[in-house]
C-alpha cells in the first residue's frame, strides 16, 4: 500500500516534468526551416557540386586518376605547333585540346579527392545543391567547350601533324640509315681500297696463321 | 406519450439538433489542425505551414476534401452491415450525449433531470461500436483493438462513475443545468468563483482521478490502447479509409470535446464567468465554457506529446488497484465534508 503510494507519487511527479520540458519546448522557437521560401547558409567550403573552370585545365588527367569511383571522364588531343592554347591563370602552360571533360554527377559520391590534385586549381567543389533531373543521364556535365565540329577539326590536325611527325620520323631514321648505309659503303670501300695496297703483306699472315 | 411527440415542432428538433452539430463540425476541424500544430511547437517543428495561408489553417479542410473524394473500400470478407454501421453509429453516440450538454445560460439541448446519468450511459456505446468495428473488419488487428477497448471499459467507467458520484453527493442534481447553475457567484475566500472545485479539497483530487479516467475514456495517449499505432497499425481503424475513417476520427475528437465539456461543468463552474457579474450574457456564457473545454482539450493533447502509451495490464493495474480505491476513499471523504461543514 505504501509502496503503491509512493510510487504513484513518483509517477505524478515525473508527469509534471515531463510536461514542463514539454511546456518549454512549445514555447521554445522551431528549427525548421521552410525550404522553398527559406534557404540554409551554406559553408564556403560545402560539398554540393563539382565544377570545372575549362580555361584553367591543362589535361593533366590528375583528377579522373584521383576519382576513386571513376566519374570523371576526359580525353584529350594534343595541340599542334601553328596555335598556341595560351597559359593558364597560375601560368603553367596549356598543351591539349580538352575534347572531352564530363563529370557524371549521379557518379560523385562528393569525397573532394579530385580537387587537391588539380595542379592549377581549376577543378573544385562550389556550394549550388538544386539539380535533380528527371532523367539520370542529364546529371552527366559536360564542362568541354569546344564544339563537335571543332573538335574533328582538332583531331584531323592532330592526326595530320603526328602523321607527318611520324612521317618525319621515318624520313629522319630512313635518312639515318641510308647515311649509316653510305658510312658502312664508304667504310667497305676504303677498307678495300687499302687492303688493294697491302695485297702483298696479306697472304704471307694467313700463311702463318695456318701454321 | 404520442400527444407529446406530435406537439413537437420539427423546425425547432432540426434547430436544436443543428447546434451541437455545428459546434462538433467545427472544433473537430480546428481540433485536428491544432492537434499537430501543438504536436509541431512541442518537438520544434512548426506542424502544417502551407494550405490556407496563416499557418495552414485549411489544412484539416483539404483533409476533409481529400476524405470524401477517397474510394469506399469494404473487406472482402467483412461483416458488410456492421462494418459500414459501426463508424456511424459511433459518431451518433458521441453527438447524442451533447444533448445535455449546457452551452450556455440559456441553450441546453435537452433540460433532463438525469443528465449526467444519461451522458455516462450513451457513451458506454462508443465502446460498442469500437468492438463492433474491430469484429466486423475480419483483422486481427482490428479484433485486437476492440477486445482492448472492452477491457479498457471495465477499467474506467467504475473510477469515472465514482468521481462523477462525488460531484453529485455535493450539488445533489444529477441536471448538468442545475449543476452549473450551483456553482454561480465568487464568494469563495472573497474573489474565488464558487466552482465545486475550489469549494472542497477532495473535489480536486477527484476532479484529477476524473481527468485520467476521461483520458482512457476518450482513448488518448497514454490509453490509446484501441488503436496503438506503433503496435497495432492502427487497431479497429485498420481496415476503414475515405469518409468512414472521417467518422471514426470525428467521433473521436467528439468525444474529447464532450468528456472536457463534462469536466468544465461538473468542476470549473461550466458556463459561469470567472468574474461574477462581469462578461456573463448568454454569448459570453457560450464563450466561457467553450474556453474552459478548449483548455482540458489542449491539456489532452499536451499529455499526449509528452507521455508513453500505458500497456494493457498498466492500465487495468492504474485503475482497478489505484483510481478505484482512492475513488471510493474520496467519495467517502466528501460526503463526510458536506455532513460536517
Amino acid at each position: 500500500m505504501v509502496e503503491a503510494f509512493k510510487n504513484s507519487w513518483i509517477t505524478f511527479k515525473s508527469i509534471f516534468i515531463g510536461m514542463g520540458i514539454t511546456i518549454r519546448h512549445f514555447f521554445g522557437k522551431s528549427v525548421t526551416l521552410q525550404y522553398p521560401d527559406e534557404r540554409p547558409v551554406l559553408p564556403n567550403n560545402a560539398r554540393a557540386k563539382l565544377y570545372v573552370n575549362i580555361d584553367d585545365c591543362i589535361g593533366c588527367n590528375l583528377c579522373a586518376r584521383a576519382c576513386p569511383v571513376n566519374c570523371i571522364y576526359i580525353d584529350t588531343v594534343p595541340s599542334t605547333s601553328d596555335v598556341d592554347l595560351g597559359k593558364t591563370s597560375t601560368g603553367n602552360p596549356k598543351r591539349f585540346w580538352l575534347t572531352r571533360f564530363d563529370i557524371d554527377m549521379a557518379k560523385c559520391m562528393y569525397c573532394d579527392l579530385c580537387v587537391h590534385p588539380c595542379p592549377t586549381n581549376c577543378i573544385y567543389m562550389v556550394s549550388e545543391y538544386e539539380y535533380s533531373e528527371f532523367n539520370r543521364t542529364n546529371l552527366i556535365y559536360h564542362f568541354s567547350n569546344l564544339e563537335p565540329a571543332m573538335v574533328a577539326e582538332v583531331k584531323e590536325k592532330a592526326a595530320n601533324e603526328a602523321a607527318e611527325k611520324q612521317r618525319q620520323r621515318e624520313e629522319m631514321m630512313r635518312k639515318k640509315a641510308e647515311e649509316a648505309k653510305m658510312k658502312q659503303i664508304e667504310a667497305k670501300k676504303q677498307a678495300e681500297e687499302k687492303n688493294d695496297g697491302e695485297k702483298g703483306s696479306e697472304p704471307s699472315k694467313k700463311e702463318n696463321g695456318d701454321s | 406519450m404520442t400527444q407529446y411527440l406530435l406537439n413537437i415542432n420539427p423546425i425547432a428538433i432540426l434547430v436544436h439538433a443543428a447546434i451541437p452539430l455545428t459546434i462538433i463540425l467545427v472544433y473537430a476541424l480546428v481540433a485536428i489542425w491544432a492537434e499537430r500544430k501543438v504536436a509541431g511547437f512541442i518537438q520544434d517543428r512548426l506542424g502544417p505551414m502551407r494550405v490556407g495561408g496563416w499557418h495552414g489553417w485549411a489544412q484539416s479542410i483539404a483533409d476533409l476534401l481529400k476524405l470524401i473524394q477517397k474510394e469506399d473500400i469494404i473487406p472482402a470478407d467483412s461483416s458488410r452491415f456492421l462494418f459500414k454501421f459501426a463508424p456511424f453509429m459511433m459518431f451518433a453516440a458521441s453527438y447524442a450525449a451533447f444533448a445535455v450538454i449546457p452551452f450556455s445560460s440559456s441553450y441546453i439541448g435537452s433540460n433532463i433531470n438525469i443528465g449526467v446519468f444519461y451522458l455516462l450511459a450513451v457513451t458506454s456505446v462508443l465502446t460498442l461500436s469500437i468492438i463492433m468495428a474491430g469484429w466486423a473488419s475480419n483483422n486481427k488487428w482490428s479484433l485486437l483493438g476492440g477486445m482492448r477497448s472492452a477491457a479498457q471499459l471495465v477499467s474506467y467507467e467504475v473510477p469515472t462513475i465514482a468521481t462523477v458520484l462525488t460531484v453529485i453527493v455535493v450539488t445533489g442534481s444529477l441536471n448538468l443545468m442545475t449543476i452549473t447553475e450551483m456553482q454561480s457567484g465568487n464568494d469563495i475566500l472573497g474573489f474565488l468563483p464558487n466552482w465545486l472545485i475550489f469549494q472542497n479539497p477532495f473535489l480536486l483530487v477527484a476532479f484529477v482521478i476524473f481527468f485520467i479516467s476521461i483520458l482512457a475514456e476518450s482513448h488518448r495517449v497514454p490509453f490509446d490502447l484501441p488503436e496503438s499505432e506503433s503496435e497495432l497499425v492502427a487497431g479497429y481503424q485498420t481496415e476503414y479509409s475515405g469518409m468512414r475513417w472521417a467518422m471514426f476520427m470525428l467521433a473521436e475528437y467528439a468525444d474529447m470535446l464532450l468528456l472536457s465539456l463534462l469536466g468544465a461543468t461538473l468542476f470549473f463552474g461550466g458556463w459561469n464567468s470567472p468574474f461574477g457579474e462581469f462578461m456573463s450574457g448568454p454569448f459570453w456564457s457560450f464563450f466561457w465554457f467553450m474556453l474552459k473545454g478548449l483548455l482540458l482539450v489542449f491539456v489532452m493533447m499536451w499529455i499526449r506529446w509528452t507521455l508513453p502509451r500505458y500497456r494493457v495490464d498498466q492500465l487495468m493495474y492504474i485503475c482497478w488497484s489505484i483510481l478505484i480505491p482512492l475513488s471510493f476513499i474520496n467519495l467517502v471523504l466528501v460526503a463526510l465534508w458536506e455532513v460536517i461543514f
